[in-house]
Protein backbone atom coordinates (compact mmCIF):
# COMPACT_ATOMS: atom_id res chain seq x y z
CA UNK A 1 0.00 0.00 0.00
CA UNK A 2 2.43 2.61 1.04
CA UNK A 3 6.43 2.07 -0.26
CA UNK A 4 9.10 4.10 1.15
CA UNK A 5 12.21 3.96 -0.93
CA UNK A 6 15.91 5.31 0.14
CA UNK A 7 14.11 7.75 3.13
CA UNK A 8 16.63 9.83 4.06
CA UNK A 9 15.54 12.64 7.32
CA UNK A 10 18.26 15.01 8.84
CA UNK A 11 18.04 17.39 11.89
CA UNK A 12 20.64 19.75 11.19
CA UNK A 13 24.30 17.23 10.69
CA UNK A 14 21.95 14.61 12.54
CA UNK A 15 20.64 12.02 10.46
CA UNK A 16 17.88 10.62 12.20
CA UNK A 17 16.66 7.91 9.69
CA UNK A 18 19.29 7.21 6.88
CA UNK A 19 18.21 5.77 3.80
CA UNK A 20 15.22 3.28 5.14
CA UNK A 21 13.31 1.12 2.99
CA UNK A 22 10.33 0.15 4.13
CA UNK A 23 7.07 -1.44 2.65
CA UNK A 24 3.84 -1.51 3.99
CA UNK A 25 1.29 -3.94 2.59
CA UNK A 26 -2.63 -4.08 3.07
CA UNK A 27 -3.75 -5.80 6.40
CA UNK A 28 -0.14 -5.90 8.01
CA UNK A 29 1.08 -5.33 11.57
CA UNK A 30 4.29 -3.86 12.04
CA UNK A 31 5.47 -3.07 15.17
CA UNK A 32 8.45 -0.82 15.34
CA UNK A 33 11.08 -1.23 18.54
CA UNK A 34 14.70 0.21 19.40
CA UNK A 35 15.87 2.33 21.59
CA UNK A 36 14.82 6.45 21.90
CA UNK A 37 16.44 8.43 19.84
CA UNK A 38 16.79 5.93 16.92
CA UNK A 39 14.47 7.51 14.55
CA UNK A 40 11.24 5.68 15.25
CA UNK A 41 9.26 8.60 15.90
CA UNK A 42 10.63 10.35 12.90
CA UNK A 43 9.72 7.47 10.62
CA UNK A 44 6.02 7.35 11.46
CA UNK A 45 5.60 10.96 11.23
CA UNK A 46 7.70 10.95 7.86
CA UNK A 47 4.44 8.59 6.95
CA UNK A 48 2.00 10.83 7.11
CA UNK A 49 4.06 13.84 5.58
CA UNK A 50 3.95 15.40 9.31
CA UNK A 51 7.87 15.53 9.16
CA UNK A 52 9.49 16.41 5.73
CA UNK A 53 12.08 13.84 4.16
CA UNK A 54 15.00 15.25 2.51
CA UNK A 55 15.80 12.08 0.42
CA UNK A 56 14.04 9.03 -0.78
CA UNK A 57 10.43 8.45 -2.66
CA UNK A 58 7.32 7.43 -0.88
CA UNK A 59 5.00 5.72 -3.25
CA UNK A 60 1.32 5.16 -2.44
CA UNK A 61 -0.25 2.40 -4.49
CA UNK A 62 2.83 2.63 -6.70
CA UNK A 63 2.34 5.90 -7.05
CA UNK A 64 5.15 8.47 -6.00
CA UNK A 65 3.34 10.90 -3.92
CA UNK A 66 3.53 13.72 -1.61
CA UNK A 67 6.58 15.90 -3.01
CA UNK A 68 8.10 17.39 -6.11
CA UNK A 69 11.43 19.00 -6.49
CA UNK A 70 12.33 22.85 -6.78
CA UNK A 71 14.73 24.43 -9.43
CA UNK A 72 17.86 23.10 -7.23
CA UNK A 73 16.31 19.58 -7.27
CA UNK A 74 15.84 19.89 -3.76
CA UNK A 75 12.54 17.50 -2.75
CA UNK A 76 9.84 19.87 -1.46
CA UNK A 77 6.11 19.23 -0.33
CA UNK A 78 3.41 19.19 -3.02
CA UNK A 79 0.83 21.99 -2.07
CA UNK A 80 -1.13 21.96 1.15
CA UNK A 81 -4.23 20.86 -0.52
CA UNK A 82 -2.22 17.52 -1.81
CA UNK A 83 -0.92 16.52 1.46
CA UNK A 84 -4.14 17.08 3.64
CA UNK A 85 -5.56 14.60 1.07
CA UNK A 86 -3.00 11.85 1.80
CA UNK A 87 -3.20 12.79 5.64
CA UNK A 88 -6.68 12.21 5.74
CA UNK A 89 -6.38 8.34 4.69
CA UNK A 90 -3.39 7.89 7.76
CA UNK A 91 -4.53 7.86 11.05
CA UNK A 92 -2.17 8.97 13.61
CA UNK A 93 -2.28 8.01 17.40
CA UNK A 94 -0.09 10.19 19.52
CA UNK A 95 2.04 9.41 22.92
CA UNK A 96 0.41 12.33 24.43
CA UNK A 97 -3.09 12.42 23.05
CA UNK A 98 -3.03 15.24 21.66
CA UNK A 99 -6.94 15.34 21.97
CA UNK A 100 -8.69 18.73 21.10
CA UNK A 101 -9.50 20.43 24.99
CA UNK A 102 -12.10 22.39 23.77
CA UNK A 103 -14.46 19.87 22.65
CA UNK A 104 -16.09 16.98 24.12
CA UNK A 105 -15.08 13.24 23.15
CA UNK A 106 -17.94 13.31 20.64
CA UNK A 107 -16.78 16.98 19.32
CA UNK A 108 -12.95 15.68 18.98
CA UNK A 109 -14.22 12.53 16.41
CA UNK A 110 -16.65 14.29 14.66
CA UNK A 111 -14.28 17.14 13.95
CA UNK A 112 -12.17 15.43 11.13
CA UNK A 113 -15.65 14.23 9.40
CA UNK A 114 -17.19 17.79 9.71
CA UNK A 115 -14.12 20.00 8.84
CA UNK A 116 -11.65 18.05 6.87
CA UNK A 117 -14.72 15.74 4.91
CA UNK A 118 -17.32 18.36 4.94
CA UNK A 119 -19.76 15.73 5.94
CA UNK A 120 -23.67 17.09 6.98
CA UNK A 121 -23.56 17.05 11.34
CA UNK A 122 -25.59 14.88 11.74
CA UNK A 123 -23.84 11.70 9.72
CA UNK A 124 -20.98 12.99 11.05
CA UNK A 125 -22.03 12.67 14.45
CA UNK A 126 -23.84 9.01 13.42
CA UNK A 127 -20.43 7.86 12.55
CA UNK A 128 -18.79 9.48 15.45
CA UNK A 129 -21.19 7.74 18.08
CA UNK A 130 -20.93 4.41 16.73
CA UNK A 131 -16.86 4.58 16.23
CA UNK A 132 -17.07 5.89 19.93
CA UNK A 133 -19.17 3.06 20.75
CA UNK A 134 -16.67 0.88 19.60
CA UNK A 135 -13.85 2.02 21.65
CA UNK A 136 -16.27 1.76 24.34
CA UNK A 137 -16.75 5.30 25.10
CA UNK A 138 -20.23 5.84 24.30
CA UNK A 139 -21.45 6.76 28.24
CA UNK A 140 -18.48 9.95 27.58
CA UNK A 141 -19.59 11.48 24.57
CA UNK A 142 -20.24 14.60 25.93
CA UNK A 143 -17.44 14.82 28.33
CA UNK A 144 -14.40 17.10 28.06
CA UNK A 145 -11.05 15.84 27.71
CA UNK A 146 -9.75 17.09 31.20
CA UNK A 147 -12.43 14.80 32.21
CA UNK A 148 -10.88 11.68 31.27
CA UNK A 149 -8.75 9.18 32.29
CA UNK A 150 -5.15 8.65 30.32
CA UNK A 151 -6.50 5.56 29.18
CA UNK A 152 -9.93 7.11 27.73
CA UNK A 153 -7.88 9.67 26.09
CA UNK A 154 -5.80 7.50 24.19
CA UNK A 155 -8.78 5.65 23.23
CA UNK A 156 -10.89 9.17 21.63
CA UNK A 157 -7.72 10.31 19.91
CA UNK A 158 -8.02 6.22 18.24
CA UNK A 159 -11.88 6.98 17.68
CA UNK A 160 -10.96 10.05 16.01
CA UNK A 161 -8.29 9.21 14.10
CA UNK A 162 -10.49 6.22 12.57
CA UNK A 163 -13.52 8.75 12.45
CA UNK A 164 -11.56 9.55 9.08
CA UNK A 165 -11.89 6.17 7.62
CA UNK A 166 -8.19 6.07 6.95
CA UNK A 167 -6.71 3.25 4.97
CA UNK A 168 -3.44 3.05 7.84
CA UNK A 169 -3.41 3.29 10.96
CA UNK A 170 -0.29 4.85 13.16
CA UNK A 171 0.53 4.43 16.83
CA UNK A 172 3.70 6.63 18.18
CA UNK A 173 3.91 5.06 21.55
CA UNK A 174 0.59 4.80 22.33
CA UNK A 175 0.87 3.69 25.96
CA UNK A 176 3.82 5.26 27.28
CA UNK A 177 2.08 8.37 28.85
CA UNK A 178 -0.09 5.91 30.94
CA UNK A 179 -0.10 4.65 34.32
CA UNK A 180 0.31 0.49 34.12
CA UNK A 181 -3.17 -0.21 34.77
CA UNK A 182 -4.48 1.48 32.20
CA UNK A 183 -2.19 0.42 29.29
CA UNK A 184 -4.44 -2.44 29.10
CA UNK A 185 -7.61 -0.85 27.91
CA UNK A 186 -5.75 0.84 25.14
CA UNK A 187 -4.23 -2.30 23.69
CA UNK A 188 -7.63 -3.61 24.16
CA UNK A 189 -9.20 -0.94 21.39
CA UNK A 190 -5.68 -1.84 18.92
CA UNK A 191 -6.55 -5.37 19.36
CA UNK A 192 -10.11 -5.06 18.27
CA UNK A 193 -8.79 -2.94 15.32
CA UNK A 194 -6.00 -5.23 14.69
CA UNK A 195 -8.68 -7.77 14.30
CA UNK A 196 -10.80 -6.03 11.62
CA UNK A 197 -8.32 -5.97 9.58
CA UNK A 198 -6.84 -2.19 9.19
CA UNK A 199 -3.04 -1.93 8.56
CA UNK A 200 -0.97 -0.76 11.20
CA UNK A 201 2.04 0.23 12.08
CA UNK A 202 3.19 0.61 15.89
CA UNK A 203 5.94 1.98 17.92
CA UNK A 204 6.30 0.83 21.09
CA UNK A 205 8.44 -0.22 24.47
CA UNK A 206 5.94 -2.86 25.21
CA UNK A 207 7.69 -6.24 24.63
CA UNK A 208 5.08 -7.89 25.24
CA UNK A 209 2.24 -6.53 23.74
CA UNK A 210 4.42 -6.34 20.55
CA UNK A 211 5.47 -10.06 19.89
CA UNK A 212 1.51 -10.50 20.31
CA UNK A 213 0.65 -7.75 17.92
CA UNK A 214 3.14 -8.07 15.28
CA UNK A 215 3.41 -9.75 12.13
CA UNK A 216 6.70 -7.88 11.28
CA UNK A 217 8.95 -6.59 13.75
CA UNK A 218 11.41 -3.99 12.53
CA UNK A 219 14.48 -3.40 15.27
CA UNK A 220 15.49 0.49 14.73
CA UNK A 221 19.05 1.73 15.62
CA UNK A 222 20.43 5.02 14.80
CA UNK A 223 18.27 5.52 12.12
CA UNK A 224 18.38 2.45 10.08
CA UNK A 225 17.07 -1.19 10.33
CA UNK A 226 18.82 -3.11 12.13
CA UNK A 227 16.72 -6.74 11.93
CA UNK A 228 13.44 -7.06 9.58
CA UNK A 229 11.24 -10.02 10.08
CA UNK A 230 8.97 -12.28 11.85
CA UNK A 231 8.23 -11.80 15.79
CA UNK A 232 9.19 -15.05 16.67
CA UNK A 233 13.04 -14.74 14.94
CA UNK A 234 13.47 -11.49 17.16
CA UNK A 235 12.07 -12.11 20.24
CA UNK A 236 13.66 -15.60 20.13
CA UNK A 237 16.78 -16.93 22.20
CA UNK A 238 18.95 -17.44 19.30
CA UNK A 239 18.57 -14.38 17.91
CA UNK A 240 22.42 -13.07 16.32
CA UNK A 241 22.24 -9.83 15.64
CA UNK A 242 24.46 -8.22 18.97
CA UNK A 243 22.76 -5.02 19.09
CA UNK A 244 19.10 -6.45 19.22
CA UNK A 245 20.25 -9.08 21.73
CA UNK A 246 21.80 -6.27 23.91
CA UNK A 247 18.41 -4.43 23.50
CA UNK A 248 16.10 -6.86 24.02
CA UNK A 249 18.55 -8.23 27.86
CA UNK A 250 17.81 -4.66 28.79
CA UNK A 251 14.17 -4.39 28.02
CA UNK A 252 12.71 -7.75 28.28
CA UNK B 1 -13.53 75.67 52.53
CA UNK B 2 -13.45 77.88 49.69
CA UNK B 3 -14.78 80.57 51.63
CA UNK B 4 -11.76 80.39 54.07
CA UNK B 5 -8.56 80.35 51.32
CA UNK B 6 -10.33 82.86 49.24
CA UNK B 7 -10.46 85.41 52.96
CA UNK B 8 -6.51 84.56 53.26
CA UNK B 9 -6.29 86.09 49.84
CA UNK B 10 -7.50 89.77 49.60
CA UNK B 11 -5.32 90.84 47.31
CA UNK B 12 -6.83 88.41 44.94
CA UNK B 13 -9.25 90.54 42.83
CA UNK B 14 -10.45 87.67 40.71
CA UNK B 15 -10.59 85.38 44.26
CA UNK B 16 -12.77 88.63 45.69
CA UNK B 17 -15.10 88.96 43.06
CA UNK B 18 -15.27 84.98 43.14
CA UNK B 19 -16.00 85.70 46.66
CA UNK B 20 -18.86 88.05 46.24
CA UNK B 21 -20.53 86.08 43.93
CA UNK B 22 -20.45 83.38 46.26
CA UNK B 23 -21.65 85.63 48.79
CA UNK B 24 -24.22 87.01 46.55
CA UNK B 25 -26.10 83.62 45.90
CA UNK B 26 -26.76 83.41 49.72
CA UNK B 27 -25.93 79.73 49.25
CA UNK B 28 -23.81 77.34 51.19
CA UNK B 29 -20.79 76.26 48.20
CA UNK B 30 -21.40 72.52 49.04
CA UNK B 31 -25.43 73.10 48.15
CA UNK B 32 -24.51 75.34 44.94
CA UNK B 33 -21.69 72.86 43.54
CA UNK B 34 -24.46 69.81 44.05
CA UNK B 35 -27.00 71.69 42.36
CA UNK B 36 -24.16 72.09 39.46
CA UNK B 37 -23.93 68.24 39.24
CA UNK B 38 -27.19 68.07 38.92
CA UNK B 39 -27.63 70.29 36.78
CA UNK B 40 -24.75 69.12 34.21
CA UNK B 41 -25.50 65.64 34.79
CA UNK B 42 -27.44 65.22 31.42
CA UNK B 43 -24.43 66.65 29.48
CA UNK B 44 -22.18 64.63 31.20
CA UNK B 45 -24.28 61.71 30.44
CA UNK B 46 -24.62 62.56 26.76
CA UNK B 47 -20.85 62.85 26.45
CA UNK B 48 -20.32 59.25 28.24
CA UNK B 49 -22.58 57.61 25.58
CA UNK B 50 -19.93 59.32 23.15
CA UNK B 51 -17.36 57.75 25.23
CA UNK B 52 -19.29 54.56 25.11
CA UNK B 53 -19.55 54.66 21.73
CA UNK B 54 -15.87 54.90 20.70
CA UNK B 55 -14.90 52.37 23.38
CA UNK B 56 -17.18 49.87 21.67
CA UNK B 57 -16.68 50.61 18.23
CA UNK B 58 -12.60 50.10 18.70
CA UNK B 59 -13.70 47.29 21.02
CA UNK B 60 -15.01 45.74 17.13
CA UNK B 61 -12.62 47.17 15.22
CA UNK B 62 -9.49 46.23 17.34
CA UNK B 63 -9.70 42.57 18.10
CA UNK B 64 -10.20 41.77 14.12
CA UNK B 65 -7.25 43.87 13.20
CA UNK B 66 -5.30 42.61 16.06
CA UNK B 67 -6.09 38.86 14.69
CA UNK B 68 -5.18 40.07 11.43
CA UNK B 69 -1.76 41.39 12.23
CA UNK B 70 -0.75 38.74 14.77
CA UNK B 71 -2.04 35.79 11.36
CA UNK B 72 0.33 38.18 9.30
CA UNK B 73 3.51 38.07 12.55
CA UNK B 74 3.40 34.40 12.64
CA UNK B 75 3.51 33.86 8.91
CA UNK B 76 6.29 32.04 7.63
CA UNK B 77 6.25 34.63 4.60
CA UNK B 78 8.75 37.05 5.64
CA UNK B 79 7.56 40.16 4.00
CA UNK B 80 4.40 39.79 5.95
CA UNK B 81 6.15 39.26 9.14
CA UNK B 82 8.21 41.98 8.80
CA UNK B 83 5.76 44.44 7.57
CA UNK B 84 3.81 43.53 10.89
CA UNK B 85 6.34 43.76 13.28
CA UNK B 86 7.29 47.27 11.48
CA UNK B 87 3.61 48.14 12.58
CA UNK B 88 3.66 47.01 16.11
CA UNK B 89 7.17 48.66 16.54
CA UNK B 90 5.25 52.12 15.29
CA UNK B 91 2.30 51.82 17.14
CA UNK B 92 3.24 50.68 20.52
CA UNK B 93 6.32 52.45 20.61
CA UNK B 94 4.84 55.65 19.95
CA UNK B 95 2.35 58.05 22.38
CA UNK B 96 -1.52 57.59 20.99
CA UNK B 97 -1.74 60.69 21.69
CA UNK B 98 1.15 61.57 19.05
CA UNK B 99 -0.87 59.15 17.14
CA UNK B 100 -3.84 60.79 17.33
CA UNK B 101 -2.64 64.30 16.63
CA UNK B 102 -1.23 62.77 13.22
CA UNK B 103 -3.83 61.44 11.92
CA UNK B 104 -6.24 64.95 12.48
CA UNK B 105 -3.66 67.21 12.02
CA UNK B 106 -0.80 65.95 10.30
CA UNK B 107 -3.01 64.24 7.74
CA UNK B 108 -4.54 66.96 6.24
CA UNK B 109 -1.32 68.40 5.17
CA UNK B 110 -1.35 64.76 3.06
CA UNK B 111 -4.70 66.19 1.45
CA UNK B 112 -6.43 62.99 3.94
CA UNK B 113 -8.82 65.46 5.92
CA UNK B 114 -11.02 63.37 8.50
CA UNK B 115 -13.42 64.18 10.80
CA UNK B 116 -13.06 64.16 14.66
CA UNK B 117 -15.17 61.08 14.90
CA UNK B 118 -13.45 59.47 11.87
CA UNK B 119 -9.87 60.51 13.03
CA UNK B 120 -10.50 59.57 16.94
CA UNK B 121 -11.68 55.98 15.61
CA UNK B 122 -8.90 55.38 13.08
CA UNK B 123 -6.71 56.39 16.14
CA UNK B 124 -7.55 53.92 18.55
CA UNK B 125 -8.39 51.27 16.11
CA UNK B 126 -5.12 51.06 14.64
CA UNK B 127 -3.26 51.57 18.17
CA UNK B 128 -5.61 48.63 20.03
CA UNK B 129 -4.97 46.43 16.78
CA UNK B 130 -1.18 46.71 17.77
CA UNK B 131 -1.22 45.91 21.55
CA UNK B 132 -4.36 43.35 20.65
CA UNK B 133 -1.87 41.61 17.94
CA UNK B 134 0.53 40.70 20.41
CA UNK B 135 -1.49 39.51 23.02
CA UNK B 136 -3.01 37.64 20.24
CA UNK B 137 0.52 36.41 18.88
CA UNK B 138 1.85 35.17 22.06
CA UNK B 139 -1.44 33.19 22.94
CA UNK B 140 -1.03 31.13 19.89
CA UNK B 141 1.87 30.74 20.31
CA UNK B 142 1.22 29.31 23.74
CA UNK B 143 -0.75 26.63 22.54
CA UNK B 144 0.92 23.38 22.53
CA UNK B 145 2.13 22.53 18.94
CA UNK B 146 0.92 18.99 19.25
CA UNK B 147 -2.18 20.60 18.58
CA UNK B 148 -1.60 21.84 15.20
CA UNK B 149 0.40 18.77 14.57
CA UNK B 150 -2.94 16.56 15.90
CA UNK B 151 -4.90 18.78 13.36
CA UNK B 152 -2.86 18.23 10.26
CA UNK B 153 -2.80 14.71 10.93
CA UNK B 154 -6.61 14.44 11.00
CA UNK B 155 -6.25 16.02 7.16
CA UNK B 156 -6.71 19.84 8.45
CA UNK B 157 -4.99 22.50 6.48
CA UNK B 158 -3.38 25.30 8.02
CA UNK B 159 -5.98 27.80 8.41
CA UNK B 160 -8.85 25.07 9.22
CA UNK B 161 -6.92 24.05 12.38
CA UNK B 162 -6.29 27.70 13.33
CA UNK B 163 -9.78 28.28 12.56
CA UNK B 164 -11.01 25.30 14.49
CA UNK B 165 -8.25 24.37 16.70
CA UNK B 166 -5.91 26.71 17.85
CA UNK B 167 -7.99 29.95 18.10
CA UNK B 168 -10.92 29.19 19.85
CA UNK B 169 -8.03 27.47 22.19
CA UNK B 170 -6.79 31.25 22.96
CA UNK B 171 -10.15 32.64 24.22
CA UNK B 172 -9.41 32.18 27.60
CA UNK B 173 -6.25 32.74 27.91
CA UNK B 174 -7.09 35.81 25.84
CA UNK B 175 -9.74 37.23 28.45
CA UNK B 176 -7.72 38.78 31.30
CA UNK B 177 -4.57 40.48 28.86
CA UNK B 178 -7.60 41.66 26.28
CA UNK B 179 -10.04 43.03 29.33
CA UNK B 180 -7.05 44.94 30.65
CA UNK B 181 -6.51 46.40 27.01
CA UNK B 182 -10.29 46.94 27.02
CA UNK B 183 -9.95 49.04 30.55
CA UNK B 184 -7.09 50.74 29.63
CA UNK B 185 -9.06 51.96 26.31
CA UNK B 186 -11.45 53.54 28.26
CA UNK B 187 -9.68 55.32 29.48
CA UNK B 188 -7.60 56.76 26.86
CA UNK B 189 -10.72 57.40 24.96
CA UNK B 190 -10.28 61.13 26.98
CA UNK B 191 -7.17 61.51 24.90
CA UNK B 192 -9.43 62.34 21.86
CA UNK B 193 -11.15 65.13 23.50
CA UNK B 194 -7.38 66.50 22.35
CA UNK B 195 -8.74 66.04 18.72
CA UNK B 196 -12.12 68.26 19.00
CA UNK B 197 -13.91 65.44 19.93
CA UNK B 198 -16.59 66.16 22.49
CA UNK B 199 -16.76 63.05 25.00
CA UNK B 200 -16.80 62.68 28.44
CA UNK B 201 -13.36 63.97 29.24
CA UNK B 202 -13.78 66.98 27.29
CA UNK B 203 -17.60 67.63 28.49
CA UNK B 204 -16.19 67.58 31.77
CA UNK B 205 -13.26 69.94 30.87
CA UNK B 206 -15.53 72.02 29.24
CA UNK B 207 -18.46 72.89 32.33
CA UNK B 208 -15.09 72.80 34.77
CA UNK B 209 -13.70 75.48 32.92
CA UNK B 210 -17.28 77.31 33.03
CA UNK B 211 -17.76 77.26 36.26
CA UNK B 212 -14.63 75.86 38.21
CA UNK B 213 -16.64 73.70 40.25
CA UNK B 214 -14.45 70.48 41.19
CA UNK B 215 -16.90 68.33 41.70
CA UNK B 216 -17.53 68.18 37.74
CA UNK B 217 -14.50 66.56 37.89
CA UNK B 218 -15.03 63.91 40.77
CA UNK B 219 -18.26 63.63 38.83
CA UNK B 220 -16.64 62.59 35.50
CA UNK B 221 -14.41 60.15 37.47
CA UNK B 222 -17.22 58.43 38.74
CA UNK B 223 -18.28 57.71 35.59
CA UNK B 224 -15.19 56.05 34.61
CA UNK B 225 -14.97 54.22 37.41
CA UNK B 226 -18.55 52.55 36.88
CA UNK B 227 -17.86 52.07 33.05
CA UNK B 228 -14.50 50.28 34.37
CA UNK B 229 -16.16 48.64 37.01
CA UNK B 230 -18.67 46.81 35.02
CA UNK B 231 -15.82 46.07 32.37
CA UNK B 232 -13.61 44.25 35.17
CA UNK B 233 -16.56 42.65 36.57
CA UNK B 234 -17.88 41.27 33.03
CA UNK B 235 -14.59 39.88 31.62
CA UNK B 236 -14.10 38.20 35.19
CA UNK B 237 -17.73 36.46 34.29
CA UNK B 238 -16.69 35.82 30.43
CA UNK B 239 -13.64 34.64 31.28
CA UNK B 240 -15.54 31.90 33.74
CA UNK B 241 -17.75 30.87 31.04
CA UNK B 242 -15.09 30.01 28.84
CA UNK B 243 -13.18 27.76 30.75
CA UNK B 244 -16.30 25.12 31.31
CA UNK B 245 -13.75 22.26 29.78
CA UNK B 246 -11.65 23.09 32.37
CA UNK B 247 -10.69 21.16 35.75
CA UNK B 248 -11.20 23.86 38.03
Amino acid sequence: MIELQGVLKRFGSFTAVDHVDLTISEGERIVIIGPSGSGKTTLLRMINFLAKIDEGTILLDRKEVGYRRDKKGRLILEKPEVICKLRSEIGMVFQHFHLFPHMTALGNVMEGPVTVKRLPRDEARGIALDILGKVGLLDKKDVFPAFLSGGQKQRVAIARALAMKPRLMLFDEPTSALDPELVGEVFGTIKALAAEGMTMVIVTHQMGFAREMADRVIFMDNGAFIFDGPPGEVFSENMDNPRVKAFMEKVL
Amino acid sequence: MCHEILVLLPENLEANNLLAEIQATQTPELLRFIKDMRKFLPTLAKATIMTLLLVFITMVISPIGGLFIALGRISRIKVLSSFFWCYIWIFRGTPLLLQLFFIYYALPSLGITLKPFTAAVLGLGLNYSAYLAEIMRGAIESIDSGQMEAAKAIGMSYWQAMRRIIIPQTYKRLVPPVGNEFIALIKDTALVSTIAMVELMRAANQIFSATFNVYILIEAAFIYLILTSIFTVSFRKIEDRLGVYEIR
